[in-house]
């Protein structure tokens, strides 16, 4: 089964650390892939600026660069800085990798009096659009995320093989927040897209276990025409859009996801202070639901990070750390492995009616119950 | 050879070999108690006095030939068309020595070509007599093997409640929570339904027994079950009883005992699950209710506020209105605002061709809180013949075509489809009502099957019994005839009600545990089932499997 591994500090690290991590819960995955979030990002050879949209994908051709390089050119981006990984492409097992990208780029001089609404709209559309090229040529481009702040990296192969082989040991690429997924292949074939995490305008989740709710999910978030609804080469892919949905689109706190995917009863909400809402709110996004076994581990673009369970706790999580420094892993062994040095009196074990809240501050982290109330104050 | 006129055949007279059933009876076990004679609904049988030749051959004596006779008493089978045995088999239930019983005729029988009689063209009660079923043909395939620990339908617990109402899309929810703006009633209920059987189809001690049954499944097992009324009221200590929140009041074009239901709204202590306007049924499309006037008895007259004994045919169509366009504006509003808008309003049609186009005015309709749709597999109290053999639409196909209709437009969980037609049929009621549900309803309405398995309905798919529609019925479950309905006792029915829904309960989490769902209904869910019929793959889209 899929291992996942995420560790979120107010000081930047190697992600490296969190490979290790994964290597650690070896025994629960077959090494079938690798995927890779980085966030508040710092890059050793180059200062990044705040609100700079960063690209991340593969060309697995010459000419897939080529058309990159001209498509942003053309949109009005200048590329301030392209992350040169040191790579050993002997290690990898795809044949077809001519570069992998991180690019950090500057907005076009036309998008300055964008609200930032619109400003992660047109993003989203831009990495779209590139994807489609990929898509159309062959799959000859890949195209993980286009998003200020945010680095993905997903590729086939045993995780700590791929990380050494795309050289990120080298300290020269740090993040403030890093989610890893060693991917375990399961009902769907092996595509780069399939990787966790899944990324859609800044939210980011990443989930092990199987979605069997998958097929009316997926048609009815497809039914709803929003562009960056698409993919869905993971059944995995959706809690992603579900949370996009639940915060950008329904404009709901955080922990209004966990009402959406794995609501209460009606007997609970009946005591519940939000109780009315609450049922409503469930009627609605029925088709929302999901129906485990899944851990769910999300972050959001101030930094944010969460970890759900399935209604069931069907699957594992921990947390563990110290204040500005937090580590969650589906294995216990993978918490110890980030955060070896922690009082592990603080260790917690998210149950069924829990969601794991760590603010961008990083000092303590918040285990809010479904039971219990929270700020809806128009609404409910 | 004796002459032509005095060999006693007319076109329409028969033997006993070309009735569909054959009363077997064996004199031998038979001890003339008349039991059965006096049982049977049809009067099919009679006991009378049988004349024997008992040839004397002992020729070698040299005496003349001679023969003696014997005379003794036993059954014998009318063979005139109103008499035609009908296969119900009370004869064989009330014999004390297992002497005699009804078999179907393997013969391709004669009286099929002489069921028109006095010109009128034949009808009957029950089905279509159509014993295959594509839903027994659909398996539950995909099951979570990968992602153990896998549900136990034991022990884990099950969310298996459907939604019946219009539900609107989030967006507009939150909008209008805010806003305190009106929000559509839904109701939360069991997926299967006891679907629409009138109360004058049904006698009273059936209606009782169902709704007790309904009321224990509700209050004492916190199964939420709601029972369809059909066309025809409610009596009134239900409609003023606590007890009418389980049930949904049916209008349809005769609207036949709606002038009680609307007296009785005052002193209504509950509002009703909902109200259904028949608009078609699926085992008569284009064909009205049709009550006879064997079942309008006294109690049926005064709550319909007709003459007894008269026939009572709804029209096809609702007079009044113009166009289906229409019914949904009008009706659906008036009967919302009947209720001050605190009951979800929805329309019944029969399966057919035309339900996309229905249902897509129903998608634009911001009040409309459902669909049902009704197969060619749904039984009727009374129907012709023809329309019950020859017109209607398979239930699966139409379904999953306004299912994936309203999946292209992101509507599925707006407006619940609720489907109907032949659930059960050959018993299969959990797996039937599941098959339809992973290919989109939202729930599914039961009938013949809350018949069958709660009262002992005798009907088959053998065109047996299925004279709901004379008022004879033999168990006393579609009689208004108290002699008849005297022989069913509603507490037993009720017990039964309980059982059925209590196994429907356990064998839904018998599927929906291997396919790892536990936490909603699986609808729609059409990765999980299969068929062995390409064709019928390719329609529904689901897959194929060998």
């Amino acid at each position: 089964m899929c291992r996942l591994a995420m560790k979120t500090a107010s000081t930047p690290f190697s992600p490296y650390g969190v490979l290790k991590a994964m290597e650690a819960m070896q025994e629960g995955y077959d090494g079938s892939g690798l995927g890779l979030l980085l966030r508040g990002i710092e890059f050793a050879d180059y200062k990044y600026k705040k609100g700079d949209p960063i690209l991340s994908g593969i060309a697995h051709t010459p000419q897939a660069l080529a058309r990159v390089n001209k498509f942003m050119e053309d949109r009005g981006f200048r590329l301030n800085y392209d992350h040169t990984f040191d790579t050993d492409l002997t290690n990898i097992e795809a044949k077809d990798r001519h570069k992998y990208f991180v690019r950090v780029y500057s907005l076009p001089v036309s998008w300055e009096n964008y609200s930032r609404e619109k400003k992660e709209h047109e993003a989203m559309m831009i990495r779209l659009a590139l994807r489609a090229d990929g898509e159309k040529n062959g799959g000859d481009l890949t195209v993980f995320s286009f998003y200020p702040n945010v680095a993905m990296i997903k590729e086939v192969g045993w995780p700590l093989q791929v990380g050494e082989a795309l050289g990120l040991n080298d300290d020269r690429l740090k993040a403030r927040i890093v989610m890893a997924q060693g991917r375990q292949n399961t009902n769907w074939g092996i595509n780069l897209y399939a990787c966790h995490p899944f990324f859609i305008q800044g939210v980011a989740t990443m989930t092990n276990g199987e979605n069997t709710a998958f097929v009316p999910i997926k048609e009815w978030l497809s039914g709803m025409n929003y562009p960056g609804y698409i993919g869905y080469q993971s059944d995995s892919e959706v809690f992603a859009h579900i949370l996009h949905y639940v915060v950008n689109r329904l404009k709901l706190p955080l922990e209004a996801y966990k009402h959406v995917i794995t609501p209460l009863k009606t007997a609970e909400l009946e005591k519940h202070p939000q109780g009315e809402f609450l049922r409503g709110l469930r009627d609605v996004c029925r088709r929302l639901i999901i129906d485990g076994p899944n851990c769910v581990m999300g972050s959001l673009p101030d930094e944010t990070c969460l970890l759900v369970m399935d209604h069931k706790k069907l699957r594992p999580a921990t947390i563990g750390g110290k204040p500005g420094e937090w580590a969650l892993a589906s294995e216990m062994c993978g918490v110890d492995s980030m955060i070896p040095d922690r009082d592990k009196s603080l260790d917690f074990q998210p149950m069924r009616e829990h969601t794991v809240i760590i603010p961008p501050d990083r000092k303590e982290y918040k285990v809010w119950s479904q039971f219990d109330q929270f700020p809806v104050p128009q609404a409910a | 050879m004796v002459s032509i006129r005095s060999v006693p055949s007319s076109p329409s007279s028969m033997t006993y070999h070309d009735l569909p059933w054959i009363i077997v009876h064996r004199e031998d076990r038979c001890t003339l108690c008349g039991r059965c004679t006096s049982v049977c609904p049809k009067e099919a049988i009679f006991l009378t006095y049988h004349r024997q030749r008992l040839p004397k051959l002992d020729v070698f004596a040299g005496q003349k030939t001679d023969a003696d006779t014997r005379t003794f008493m036993g059954i014998r089978q009318r063979t005139e068309h109103t008499n035609q045995c009908i296969g119900c088999g009370m004869c064989a239930e009330v014999c004390p020595n297992e002497a005699i019983g009804p078999v179907l005729n393997s013969n391709d029988h004669r009286t099929r070509f002489h069921t028109h009689q006095a010109g009128e063209a034949a009808k009957r009660g029950g089905r279509r007599n159509v014993k295959e079923s594509l839903l027994d043909r659909i398996v539950f395939n995909r099951i979570s093997m990968l992602t153990d620990p896998a549900l136990d339908a034991g022990r884990h617990e099950f969310y298996m409640n459907t939604l019946l109402g219009r539900i609107l899309p989030p967006q507009e929810y939150i909008r209008r929570k805010a806003a305190g703006e009106w929000i559509p009633p839904v109701r939360e209920i069991f997926p299967f339904v006891i679907g629409s059987m009138s109360f004058g189809a049904l006698s009273p001690n059936m209606w009782l027994g169902l709704l007790q049954g309904v009321a224990y499944c509700n209050e004492v097992l916190g199964i939420p079950v709601v029972m369809a009324t059909g066309e025809g009221g409610c009596p009134p200590w239900v409609l003023k009883s606590p007890y009418l929140k389980y049930i949904i009041l049916q209008i349809a074009s005769g609207y036949f005992g709606w002038d009680e239901i609307i007296r009785a709204i005052p002193e209504m202590q509950c509002d009703p699950c909902a109200i259904e306007i028949k608009y078609g049924q699926g085992a008569k499309p284009g064909d009205g209710g049709l009550l006879m006037w064997f079942k309008v008895s006294k109690l049926i007259a005064r709550l319909r506020g007709v003459p007894e004994g008269v026939d009572l045919p709804s029209p096809p169509v609702h007079q009044t209105l113009y166009s289906i366009e229409e019914s949904v504006m009008k009706m659906i509003q008036s009967l919302y605002m009947a209720w001050g808008f605190r009951v979800p309003v929805y329309p019944k049609i029969s399966g057919s061709t035309s339900a996309k186009a229905v249902l897509n005015n129903l998608v634009r309709n911001p009040y409309a809180a459902a669909l049902m749709i009704d197969g060619v597999d749904g039984g009727t109290g009374a129907a012709y013949n023809v329309s019950m053999d020859a017109t209607g639409h398979p239930i699966a196909s139409n379904l999953r075509e306004c299912y994936l209709d309203l999946v292209a437009q992101g509507k599925q969980n707006e407006i619940p489809l609720f489907a109907a037609g032949g659930v059960g049929k050959n018993g299969n009621v959990a797996q039937n009502g599941l098959a339809l549900i992973m290919l989109g309803a939202s729930g599914v309405h039961i009938g013949k099957y809350i018949m069958q398995a709660a009262a002992g309905c005798l009907g088959s798919e053998s065109n047996r019994c299925n004279v709901c529609n004379i008022g004879l019925c033999p168990k006393g479950i579609t009689s208004q005839n108290p002699k008849l309905y005297r022989r069913l006792d509603p507490d037993t029915v009720a017990q039964r009600v309980v059982d059925v829904f209590m196994g429907i309960t356990t064998e839904m989490k018998k599927i929906m545990a291997p396919l790892g769902r536990s936490q909603s209904l699986p609808i729609g869910m059409c990765d999980a089932i299969g068929i062995d019929d390409k064709d019928a793959a390719e329609r529904l889209q689901i897959k194929y499997i060998c």
